[in-house]
């Protein structure tokens, strides 16, 4: 288990890493999300031993570590920016872990073997990495860390720089793979639907902190505030100013939207509608509510349609099934589909729903 | 603005290429219409970039010529070939403002200053950066340095094209959907030729009227988002596009039904090929319907992904991805149905047209 005890990091007077306190389970998959400097990689670089924390503790089973060197920790690291060694063949780079640690010929063999093929290196393991593509030199330094069996598995935006479809054939069978290893897998991202599709825990991240740390589908689902709401949404989260009154929430300009009896708790006052892509439609529904918006763009994916939307000083995106390419400027009326709503109060917070009966 | 001929091109990077295999680009013969928004998507090595370096000029072809309105080019520099392009990263003159670099362009081309003005003004506007206008661009984020750079693509009118090349790779998920979004809105209002490269799908899906997918050396569709989705003309585009790709069956037709192991499946047409061929059924995630009819299936695994969940199944001992809504869950005893509007027929890897 790796633990971090109220961990800051501030350098030249700025703060990077803000007061994080976390605790990572053996055999765990970890995703760190949130955009570029919100402090991923300073995290990352602490868990690793690569730098030592201003304040507090890293802890690895039990024991304090915090001013270890990363030499003297089992760790592997991959970055965005893949690192090879130039002068070596693909099979050299991948087996180099294994020679430092004396492994015997067959089991270098067996594992270069196993790891190359994971990875689709096998043809080209007789290659040097300058003779590679940018995927196949990333793919390397993926196979390297599989090998070495490392404790804790540090992968910064390891995906960043490959094809979408191997990413997403990668982002399915890394967990798998290090998983088997029982480390501590801890994995960056700027990308939510990353997020999503590598499952486990994930912490979202905001300026040095981490705003929430839970199983990666509840994060996404029941964000506790606002920021975490932002950070894992993609395409953006909707969001719409309003005042709740009694039993509506309401706005000049828009209709009432009838607060749901599990946030009826609530206080009167002003709040935050949120609300993502696809819980907007250009059909009413069951439990919808028409709002007013302009159309800015259109995006067809083949099978869906993104439709940029302004609503007062709001930019919006829908989301919805099928072909519609309307006319950029035309307003329409876009349904709010109430009962996936996430309300936030006049600080952020997440108003939580209140279990009734219980 | 112009139309691109790409006629009869090829191209290896090795001499005396005698193979196809020893071409990075093999056989391109097409014509880009004038105003066209197109996209080169394909995994890396598929020679999307070795074609837009053609285009740019800064690769001549093996063989073949390009032609911009009906002019030949081959033999002209980039410089010479009035076109405008954008890189993965920012190319901004870190002592100038924001200003200054997207007004060099035009004033190297001698334009008048007033109207140099106007322009920048117009561009500012649409970029959205008007704020920081009189600022020098050192010390900007990525991001905003990226958006001069893309302003500075967008600044004259008169381009023949403008050439992107994976310009949203350095840019963070929501900045992309914005600047996604104001590229699209540019394009419909000033209808310039547009070649934009990339490996996501969702920037070559969104951003593009035609998408031009390469594999391996060629081209092999070229076609509108929905195009694509639909009806795929090679498993590679199946699989290529959507998330998860298209299912891919192996299949024994027989006139108008296709034998899965056990199960037979009712086409929407008959299929009349030559023996010998391998036959394949497509059929995309979206399309299969999971309920308590059809063809049963057994279930490996459900991820939620949050809008929706993927289903991984097993249909007659092959894998089967299935999208199913996020409020619905997976049946005690699941079966298959397959929406016949969804299913598509491949031999030997190519799409077969269906009779009647």
């Amino acid at each position: 288990m790796l633990e971090l005890d109220k961990v800051s990091k501030i350098s030249n007077g700025e703060t990077h890493i803000n007061d994080v306190s976390l605790r990572l389970e053996s055999g765990s998959l970890n995703v760190l999300l949130g955009p570029t400097l919100s402090g991923k990689t300073s995290l990352m670089r602490i868990m690793a031993g690569l730098d030592r924390p201003t304040h507090g503790r890293v802890l690895s089973d039990g024991k304090d570590v915090t001013g270890l060197a990363v030499q003297k920790r089992n760790v592997a690291m991959v970055y965005q920016q893949f690192i090879n060694y130039p002068a070596m063949t693909v099979y050299e780079n991948i087996a180099s872990p294994l020679r430092i640690s004396g492994a015997d010929k067959a089991t270098i063999e067996r594992e270069v073997d196993r790891a190359a093929e994971l990875l689709r290196l096998a043809p080209y393991l007789q290659r040097t990495p300058l003779n590679l593509s940018g995927g196949q030199q990333q793919r390397t330094a993926l196979a390297r860390a599989i090998v070495k069996k490392a404790g804790l598995v540090l992968l910064d935006e390891p995906l960043a720089n490959l094809d979408y479809k191997l990413r997403e054939e990668l982002r399915a069978e890394l967990p798998k793979i290090f998983s088997e290893s029982g480390a501590i897998f801890v994995y960056a991202t700027t990308e939510p639907s990353e997020a999503l599709l590598l499952g486990g825990d994930t912490a979202t991240l905001s300026e040095g902190r981490i705003t929430q740390f839970g199983p990666t589908v509840d994060v996404f689902r029941d964000p506790v505030n606002l920021v975490t709401a932002q950070t894992f949404s993609d395409p953006p989260m909707n969001l719409l100013p309003m005042e709740k009154k009694q039993g509506n929430f309401v706005k000049q300009g828009v209709k009432d939207i009838p607060v749901p009896a599990s946030l009826s708790h609530l206080a009167d006052g002003p709040c935050t509608l949120g609300f993502r892509s696809h819980n907007l439609s250009p059909i009413a529904g069951p439990g919808t509510t028409p709002l007013s918006a302009e159309v800015m763009v259109t995006e067809i994916t083949g099978s869906e349609s993104y439709v940029h939307l302004i609503h007062e000083d709001q930019r919006w995106v829908m989301l919805t099934k099928g072909i519609h390419d309307i006319d950029a400027g035309e307003i329409m009326d876009v349904h709010l589909d109430t009962a996936h709503l996430l309300v936030f109060d006049r600080d952020g917070r997440t108003v939580r729903a209140q279990q009734s009966g219980a | 603005m112009a139309r691109i001929d790409l006629d009869h091109i090829r191209h290896a990077y090795m001499a005396n290429p005698s193979r196809d295999e020893d071409y990075a680009l093999r056989e391109v013969h097409h014509s880009w219409d004038d105003g066209g928004a197109y996209a080169l998507l394909g995994p890396s090595g598929c020679g999307k970039t070795t074609l837009l370096n053609i285009i740019s000029g800064l690769l001549t072809p093996s063989e073949g010529k390009i032609l911009f309105d009906g002019n030949d080019v081959t033999g002209l520099q980039p410089e010479e070939r009035n076109i405008a392009q954008v890189f993965q990263f920012p190319v901004v003159y870190d002592t100038m403002t924001v200003a200054d670099n997207l007004a060099f362009p035009l004033r190297n081309r001698g334009m008048a200053e007033a109207e140099v003005q106007a322009r920048v003004a117009e561009v500012l506007e649409m970029i959205d950066l008007v704020d920081i206008a009189g600022r020098k661009a050192r010390g900007l984020t990525a991001d905003l340095k990226q958006k001069i750079s893309l302003g500075r693509g967008l600044v004259r009118a008169d381009v023949n094209a403008i050439l992107f090349d994976e310009p949203l790779t350095v840019i963070d998920p929501h900045m992309k959907w914005q600047l996604r979004s104001q590229l699209k809105l540019l394009h419909r209002r000033f209808g310039h030729t547009m070649v934009y490269v990339t490996h996501d799908q969702t920037e070559a899906l969104t951003f593009a009227d035609k998408v031009v997918v390469m594999y391996g050396g060629e081209i092999v569709q070229i076609g509108t988002p929905q195009e694509l989705f639909e009806r795929p003309s090679h498993t590679f585009v199946g699989y290529f596009i959507g998330s998860p790709g298209m299912n891919v069956l192996p299949v024994a037709l027989d006139g108008a039904r296709a034998q899965l192991g056990q199960q037979t499946i009712a086409l929407p047409g008959a299929a009349s090929l030559p023996d010998g061929k391998r036959t394949e059924l497509g059929i995309r995630p979206e399309f299969v319907q999971l309920g308590t009819t059809g063809m049963p299936v057994s279930v490996r695994m459900v991820e939620d992904i949050g809008r929706h969940k993927i289903v991984r199944a097993m249909i007659e001992g092959h894998e089967l991805a299935i999208v199913l809504d996020e409020d619905l869950s997976v049946p005690a005893d699941p079966h298959v149905t397959f929406d016949p509007a969804g299913i598509n027929i491949y031999a030997d890897d190519w799409r077969v047209k269906l009779g009647g």
